[in-house]
């Protein structure tokens, strides 16, 4: 047992300096440019010739053998209640109303709450045991409390950052600072994409807005590893379609002149770029092919669809948090699109959903939020199984921090009914990829306040995600303004007992 | 307990890793004053047409390489109209120029161009990625910043007129403290507004505060001093021997400019007054700068004063009995005794003209960046800008009339193992040109470009579902009517949280921080783009009305006036029947298609032009467009 952590502990141990990575290197990104790439190679013969002529995204291998093939990063935006959800506190609930004593709230900063006349508040939420494990789930996820033994449940992540722009950019990124790739960047830099039709990095937003670019963008690496938006109406990659009255033949036609054309071109001038961009048109002309096909779920059985709750019915309720039109269908919709991308071979695959920030009216929101994700991850992870793509595919239910069990007091809101920002102790879940199911990891106190077992930060999450790709964070580097950056900045350290 | 410990134990290995002794420090080749050595001698005098390509050709010439010969004329003119303006050169002004015998051609036409008033546009655009110029604030609220344009169009004016380097520095810099300052000056302090904001409820006002302001310092680090600071925020700088104390004087210049609107005239000339988004000195009740531990603005340690680094040269203050200022820092940044920026910025000029800085690591000029490949060329760059009055127009005008310059870009694969990589210039580079260039050259050629200088941001013309993702109750992007959807890339709207996807998809920068130094990849998203995107494909359209209202009736003369819109040199013969090729099955397929042809055509042709024609054409020179070559500086 560990001595209990606390904010001011976290922020002092976090940052040691800076170590030298100078064995790292890079290495990974020499490698990438040294790959060879099959798509040139058929198209011009003549670049073969230049080992320099390469596809950023050809696959390659990481550092060792990799459990983990694919990621889908369900990004639950605003921060879920832990306390609601996955960590149960009979000591909250007796406690309920009570003032916490001043040394715990001493050296932690809030977003709204008041110290002087916060006071805790408990769950109305009943938890279960479930699995052959006996995981603690609440009673808002009775179909993820159902994947039990698959789960790791790890409820001692900490982070640095306590507001929501932050502290998101905190967890795609490991840093809190502009400029610098997401992990799913990161992740194709390593290793590229098995897809050579697709996009290795995808990301799916739950009907709403488009995603700010900083959480899904490659920062100083190449833009090539920036998340690949799928809109939710129209075309899902941006410019997919063809002009109208252009049809695909007359357009293959057009695209071989062009080729022709470029091939003369590169015979002239012995530029890699020009073969680069030759082979570019190639893939976007499979690209228009290849994604239609992958949005088009009439391929799917009536029980798969069912399976995922595509056709659950929406609340009635409009004012409900979490709601962009019809979200039980758009979320079980990305659910299965997920199943599908990595199917076809694409490396990293981002949900994004929110926003979970609630300051109030907990009890009205986070039922519905709960509703909406809880069938589709859960038909999600048992699709997977059913495929024989759980073990190389990890599935994380992840947030930018927690909620406080303190009861939220701002100034002007009349009743206590929701939770501030928690960055002190939440809960993660994964399933697959090498992560080991059925297990609970890491403690907090009675009240979920503190974690006393096993912290976790989000340098050291990343540290083992990317293990299970087979990629060691302190190896993969990039070099940058003098500086070899890595997704796990000057922290990182790989928790084994998360790993099957 | 633990924590007073672990502070000292900080203080003394930042002691140790951090010899704060001059010796150490002053051997990095960056801190030292310029190289006052000769111009070196070579073998080949003739090839040289100014002191540029002496240190260029001793080089090439220790290394037994021959430089390549001068491009030829029609790649030249290209090159230099891409360069300068960012534009395609005109048929009859590459005709022109190809037959002008005459000495001093090629001069005249680079003064020319550093004449147009769309030179200050190009430039400005490199600039306004350094100064992380954007149109709204930033993070998930992103609100509108509505007169930041002005600030925009500030930095093309001054790039047009030539402010002379040093002074355009400290108007951004410190405008506002220059005595008798005016509203012009005060405007180019918005330089320190492009700082992104975040207004999420929450967020505590002290600890913003103190990151916009270490974004401001570390932003002149990256842009004037080529140095990344932002490692100093919270310990001693390993490599570079920045102590984090000196950080912290650093900050204390910008730790009293606080952010304040304020009304002034933007244009001289007119008396329209405008609320501008701009910074103020804090008189009263100034700041007391301190250390902050680990960058936390709730753990002050010791009092920083205002101080500039301790591996550079020492600041004179205006006023000894007064603290150091940001005028001060401003005029020390391009004074006499400290040499760096000159470096820095001549490095930039010639990353823009090359693809590829003397010092590859242009934002890095620390003991962990790249040596520059010429050393003593970089010093003499730096000396004739500053001798040249800190002229832009002027060090841009030596650059590209040297013969190196003027080489030819192709590969030379007998060179891959000796110089693979191009350092000793033994040819151009080819360069896929920026993601506003792009967009501008498209429209150029189609005819559709505005060329209206100025004015607030356009909002062009995005997809359907982009639109229906991207507006909001707080937010509308009213797509432009009129010659404002097409307007050079330059003016489109930045919006920080959704920038303008097809610009992004050719690696404009994300205005989140100083960017000195833009990628260049090569994407299928680009492909997609150029076939795809609505603007691209008018622009097509626009070509080939364009070729079948005007010019030649016949279809090689068209394909030939095509091409050369695109790549100014006179086509091949194969290309012209390549295309030709293209045309007719695409007029035989239209032929029996009526209704696609229409569809592609969207609205009728004008005149008399039957759809299935125009379509054809339109498919045709879609592909011309898309040619390698069009955006590419060769």
């Amino acid at each position: 047992m560990q001595r209990p952590i606390d904010f001011e502990t976290i922020m002092r141990t976090r940052r040691g300096f800076l170590t030298s990575s100078a064995s790292g290197l890079g290495m990974i990104g020499l490698g990438s440019l040294l790959a060879q790439d099959g798509v040139i190679a058929r198209s011009t013969a003549e670049a073969t010739a230049h080992p320099s002529v390469t596809h950023p995204l050809a696959p390659r291998s990481g550092h060792f053998p990799p459990r983990a093939k694919s990621c889908i990063f369900i990004f639950m935006l605003g921060a879920p209640s832990q306390v609601d959800l996955f960590d149960p506190k009979p000591k909250l609930n007796e406690l309920d109303g009570q003032p916490l004593p001043e040394s715990m709230t001493k050296n932690v900063r809030f977003a709204f709450i008041q110290k002087e006349t916060a006071t805790l508040m408990g769950t109305p939420r009943r938890f279960a045991k479930h699995g052959d494990c006996g995981m603690d789930f609440s009673e808002l996820l009775p179909h993820l409390a159902g994947c039990a033994d698959e789960v790791l449940m790890a409820r001692s992540l900490h982070t640095d950052e306590f507001n929501h722009d932050t502290g998101e950019l905190m967890m795609q990124c490991g840093v809190a600072r502009f400029g610098l790739p997401t992990m799913g960047a990161w992740t194709t830099y390593g290793l590229g994409s098995v897809s050579q039709n697709l996009p290795g990095y995808v990301v799916l937003s739950g009907g709403g807005a488009i995603p700010r670019a900083d959480l899904t963008q490659s920062g100083f690496l190449p833009s090539i590893h920036a998340g690949t938006h799928f809109l939710s109406t129209g075309d899902p990659v941006l410019n997919l379609s063809s002009p109208p009255g252009l049809t695909r033949q007359l357009q293959r036609k057009g695209l071989d002149a062009l080729r022709t054309a470029n091939q003369w071109q590169y015979r002239r001038q012995h530029d890699p770029e020009i073969a680069s961009r030759i082979a570019n048109y190639e893939l976007a002309f499979r690209m228009q092919m290849a994604a239609p096909e992958l949005m088009d779920l009439s391929q799917e059985t009536t029980s798969t669809i069912e399976a995922y709750g595509m056709n659950r019915p929406e609340h009635p309720d409009t004012t409900v948090s979490g709601k962009h039109g019809n979200t039980m269908r758009s979320f079980a919709r990305n659910c299965l699109l997920a199943r599908r991308l990595v199917e076809r071979g694409v490396r990293f695959v981002n949900i994004l959903y929110g926003s979970w920030d609630h300051h109030e009216d907990l009890e009205k929101n986070l039922p519905y939020m709960s509703r909406v994700v809880d069938q589709p991850i859960a038909a999600l992870i048992q699709d997977l199984k059913q495929r024989g793509l759980l073990d190389e595919t990890m599935v994380v239910w992840g947030s930018e921090f927690g909620r406080t069990p303190l009861g939220e007091n701002r100034p002007n809101f009349s009743k206590v009914t929701g939770r501030d920002h928690h960055p002190l102790a939440f809960t993660m879940l994964f399933a697959g990829g090498g992560m080991q199911g059925g297990k609970t990891y890491g403690t907090t106190d009675e009240i979920g306040w503190n974690i006393v077992d096993g912290p976790v930060h989000v340098n050291d999450l990343h540290a083992t995600m990317l293990h299970c790709f087979g990629l060691d964070h302190m190896r993969l580097t990039h070099r940058f303004q003098g500086r070899d950056f890595r997704l796990t900045d000057v922290g990182g350290i790989v928790v084994d007992d998360w790993l099957s | 307990m633990l924590q007073p410990v672990i502070s000292s134990f900080v203080i003394i290995l930042g002691l140790v890793l951090v010899p704060r002794a001059a010796e150490s420090s002053s051997s990095h080749w960056a801190y030292q004053t310029l190289d006052a050595g000769s111009v070196p001698d070579v073998r080949e005098q003739a090839w040289c047409r100014n002191l540029v390509d002496r240190f260029v050709l001793a080089r090439l010439e220790q290394a037994g390489i021959e430089p390549s010969p001068t491009a030829e004329r029609y790649k030249l003119i290209r090159r230099l109209y891409y360069d300068l303006i960012g534009l395609p050169p005109a048929i009859e002004e590459v005709d022109q120029f190809a037959g002008d015998t005459a000495p001093g051609a090629y001069q005249r036409l680079v003064d020319r161009l550093l004449a147009s008033p769309h030179f200050g546009e190009r430039w400005g655009r490199h600039w306004l990625d350094k100064a992380r110029y954007a149109d709204t604030n930033g993070y998930s609220n992103d609100e509108v910043r509505p007169e930041m344009w002005r600030y925009r169009d500030w930095v093309i004016q001054e790039l047009n007129r030539d402010l002379p380097f040093d002074q355009f520095s400290i108007e951004q810099i410190a405008g506002d403290l220059l005595p008798d300052a005016n509203d012009r000056q005060r405007l180019a302090t918005a330089f320190h507004r492009q700082t992104p904001t975040n207004t999420e409820s929450g967020v505590n006002q002290e600890g913003l505060r103190m990151v916009k302001v270490m974004d401001r310092v570390e932003t002149l680090g990256t842009v004037w001093l080529g140095l990344t600071l932002s490692c100093a925020r919270c310990h001693a700088h390993k490599y570079d021997q920045i102590s984090q104390q000196e950080y912290y004087q650093l900050l204390a210049f910008f730790n009293n400019c606080d952010e304040a609107d304020i009304t002034l005239r933007p244009d001289e000339g007119s008396q329209e007054e405008v609320a501008m988004q701009l910074v103020a000195q804090r008189t009263a009740d100034p700041r007391t700068t301190y250390r902050l531990h680990r960058g936390d603005f709730l753990q002050p340690t010791e009092v920083a004063e205002p101080g500039v680094l301790a591996v550079l040269p020492s600041l004179d203050r205006r006023n000894p009995e007064q603290p150091a200022d940001r005028l001060d820092l401003s005029r020390w940044l391009v004074g006499p005794a400290q040499r760096l920026t000159a470096r820095v910025a001549a490095n930039q000029i010639w990353l823009h003209l090359f693809g590829r800085g003397l010092v590859h690591s242009a934002s890095d000029f620390g003991v962990r960046g790249d040596l520059p490949t010429h050393p003593r060329l970089l010093d003499w760059l730096a000396k004739e800008l500053i001798e040249g009055s800190w002229s832009r127009k002027s060090l841009i005008r030596t650059i590209v009339n040297s013969a190196t310059y003027r080489q030819d870009s192709s590969y030379r694969p007998e060179l891959a193992a000796r110089d693979g990589q191009n350092k000793l210039l033994h040819r151009q580079r080819r360069i896929r040109v920026e993601a506003e260039i792009v967009r501008d050259l498209h429209l150029a050629v189609g005819g559709l470009l505005s060329l209206k200088p100025g004015g607030p941001s356009v909002f062009s013309p995005l997809p359907e579902n982009v639109l229906a993702e991207l507006n909001s109750k707080r937010f509308e992007w009213k797509v432009a009517e009129g010659e404002d959807r097409y307007r050079r890339g330059i003016y489109i709207f930045y919006k920080r949280r959704v920038p303008y996807p097809s610009l992004v998809a050719f690696d404009c920068p994300g205005a989140m921080t100083a960017n000195v130094r833009r990628e260049i990849s090569n994407t299928p998203l680009q492909a997609l783009a150029l076939l795809n995107d609505q603007v691209f494909v008018a622009a097509s359209r626009g070509l080939a009305i364009r070729l079948l209202t005007e010019g030649p009736a016949d279809d090689a003369g068209r394909l030939t006036r095509a091409l050369r819109l695109c790549v100014a040199r006179p086509p091949r013969v194969e290309e012209v029947d390549l295309f030709g090729q293209l045309l007719q099955s695409a007029r035989d397929y239209f032929r029996e298609a009526p209704a696609d042809a229409e569809s592609l055509c969207v609205n009728s042709p004008p005149g008399s032009i039957p759809a299935d024609e125009a379509a054809a054409w339109i498919v045709t020179v879609q592909m011309i467009m898309n040619l390698d070559e069009f955006i590419t500086r060769e």
